[in-house]
């Protein structure tokens, strides 16, 4: 990785790290925190989804599981809250593998991939609910003990710092794998995967060590949001609201690109509450905000908003618009 | 260096390839002809380890590899190029090529370097910033062959490389294909312009309905009358010696 690749990352970091010195009220510090555990989570799916090209429908299934695995091992084995954020981020990664090589070992590809992890989730979801150590349908709380040892802070602006870090650590792993042999053959198995295998990429092998990624990332978001409101239940850590959230973002944003999924966050959730405010009394106005965005960016910005302004820019240039990208991406 | 014995694959009721044999030297560039749907694909395909066999063997530097996967088979040195080209689309040039370079390059710089390379020795070297879905037919053939060579094969698999490109084209390419022979590649070509086939072959294996019918020189073969009648239909090799007495 060079300068040029590091610099946006450094900067956007730090001019969002600075956020909370001007904003101060705890509803739009709450709503940062939300907006960035969902960018967080959608840098997860991007690493799956947009560079691997295998798009899931269900990422709850690792989001629910990094916020229960922090939950239970806090609250049935007494695991300080840290260690559980390790652990549960690598059970995301551990059930985004057994995910991938019950799916991939089979072949399975396309809509037919997207819907085994649907119905992955949905399964999770369903025994969560059901099961006595997660709670059952009453959900499980963990337990309000303000101790940085705990994971739990006074200021939320700490939290904000905390969530932000790893929202730019995972821009950094996103861009090294742009930059990296692995990135490259990922991407080529999403472009073709029998073209990839004759040039000796071990498309399973890769396919593999993409979703276990990408479920460690994601696990690492729910994780993080169970934390953060200390409480959880099957419904919001398996639920198909985090799974749609998770593939909306990046494709708004830019999939299969480094800012996208942030970018994509950044924009629903944004627009979704200058909804609520303007039109609070309409029961769902966030939803039909969401629902409105993605019909936009499939008819008008197939790229997403990064791909829409890299075409602006070319054509602002003098340039011709880069057709062929959005031929690959009508191809998915 | 490789060896097919008897090799045969059955699609339901169609014998695609009926027990062909094949046996490689290395060096040199064999050429593999026949007529439309004689099963030359079917055979690359089964070499290379995208199509299993429903019979037979084949052996790669003495290992027998008939069951190995296609990357396996890419990492011992067996590069192929698709009939139907395969790039990927949304990539550039140059990115299409290094991930043929990654498999012998880990570092990026070094992949990119061999990319870089490579496009320069197909006639792609103006091209590498392009994307690779803009590329003319003949510049993705050519790309084709540029993936394959990044892995630096030991043996290169060349499905009809020079289908549908103009005279001109296949008078620039025609070169290439023979400097990669000189630097120590073995090659085997399908291919269906007999001018090139003749011009670069040292030797030919004819492939008819599946079975292998002729194996020699090209142009012994191609004066063989069952590769005549293969092509042209029982008893031509006849009408065409009457009609070869009666203008003589
Ligand atoms: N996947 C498949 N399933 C069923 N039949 C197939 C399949 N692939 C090839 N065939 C059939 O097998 C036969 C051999 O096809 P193949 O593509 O190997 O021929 P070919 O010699 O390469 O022909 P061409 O010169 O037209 O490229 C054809 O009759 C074809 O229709
Ligand atoms: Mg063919």
């Amino acid at each position: 990785m060079t300068a040029r690749d590091l610099i946006p990352i450094a900067v956007l970091t730090i001019l969002a790290a600075l956020l909370p010195l001007v904003v101060t009220s705890s509803p739009v510090l709450n709503f940062l925190v939300f907006m960035l555990i969902v960018a967080l989570g959608a840098q997860g799916w991007n690493i799956l989804g947009g560079f691997g090209g295998q798009f899931s429908f269900g990422h709850a299934a690792f989001f629910g599981t990094g916020a229960y695995a922090t939950a239970i091992l806090q609250l049935h084995y007494g695991v300080n809250a840290w260690a559980g954020l390790v652990l549960a981020t690598v059970a995301g990664g551990v059930v985004g593998w057994v995910i991938g090589f019950l799916s991939f070992r089979s072949g399975l590809r396309g809509s037919y991939f997207a819907l085994v992890t649907l119905a992955f989730a949905e399964v999770f979801r369903i025994l969560a609910n059901a099961a006595s150590f997660t709670g059952g349908a009453a959900g499980l709380l963990i337990k309000l003990d303000v101790r940085a040892a705990n994971l739990q802070f006074d200021d939320r602006a700490v939290f904000y710092w905390l969530v932000l870090a790893f929202v730019a650590a995972v821009l950094l792993l996103t861009r090294w794998i742009q930059r990296s042999r692995f990135g490259a053959q990922l991407v080529a198995v999403r472009e073709n995967e029998d073209a990839a295998k004759a040039l000796g990429v071990d498309s399973l092998k890769v396919k593999l060590r993409a979703i276990a990624l990408s479920g460690a990332v994601t696990a690492l978001s729910g994780c993080l949001y169970a934390q953060y409101f200390l409480y959880i239940d099957a419904n919001i850590a398996y639920g198909s609201w985090i799974s749609v959230e998770l593939l909306l973002a990046p494709i708004i944003g830019g999939v299969g690109t480094v800012f996208g999924p942030v970018v994509g966050a950044l924009t629903l959730h944004g627009l979704g509450e200058i909804a609520k405010q303007f039109a609070g009394r309409i029961p769902g106005i966030d939803l039909i905000v969401f629902g409105g965005v993605l019909v936009l960016a499939v008819a008008f910005a197939r790229g997403g908003i990064l791909g829409l302004l890299e075409r602006l820019r070319d054509r602002g240039r003098g340039m011709v618009t880069r057709g062929p990208k959005e031929v690959s991406h009508a191809g998915r | 260096m490789l060896a097919v014995e008897g090799v045969s694959k059955r699609f339901g009721g169609l014998m695609a390839v009926d027990s062909a044999t094949l046996s490689l030297q290395p060096g040199g560039i064999i050429g593999l002809i026949g007529p439309n749907g004689a099963g030359k694909t079917t055979l690359f395909s089964m070499i290379s380890g995208f199509i299993a066999p429903t019979d037979g063997r084949i052996r790669f530097e003495g290992t027998d590899i008939t069951a190995e996967e296609p990357h396996r088979r890419a990492e011992r040195g067996i590069g192929r190029t698709f009939q139907i080209v395969q790039p990927f689309a949304g990539l550039t040039v140059c990115e299409n090529i290094a991930v043929g370079a990654y498999l012998r390059h880990a570092k990026r710089a070094d992949a990119i370097a061999k990319a870089r390379e490579v496009a320069r020795r197909v006639g792609l070297g103006a091209e590498l910033d392009r994307p690779a879905g803009g590329l003319t037919v003949a510049g993705r053939k050519r790309l084709e062959l540029a993936r394959a060579l990044a892995t630096e094969p030991k043996l290169l698999l060349l499905d009809e490389v020079l289908a549908g490109l103009n005279p001109s084209e296949i008078r620039d390419i025609i070169p290439v294909i023979r400097g990669i022979r000189d630097e120590g590649v073995t090659i085997l070509m399908i291919e269906h312009v007999m001018q090139a086939v003749m011009n670069l072959c040292e030797r030919v294996y004819v492939l008819a309905q599946g079975r292998m019918i002729a194996e020699g020189p090209p142009a012994v073969v191609c004066a063989d009358t069952r590769v005549i009648e293969a092509y042209l239909g029982h008893g031509a090799a006849a009408r065409l010696k009457a009609e070869g007495a009666a203008h003589g």
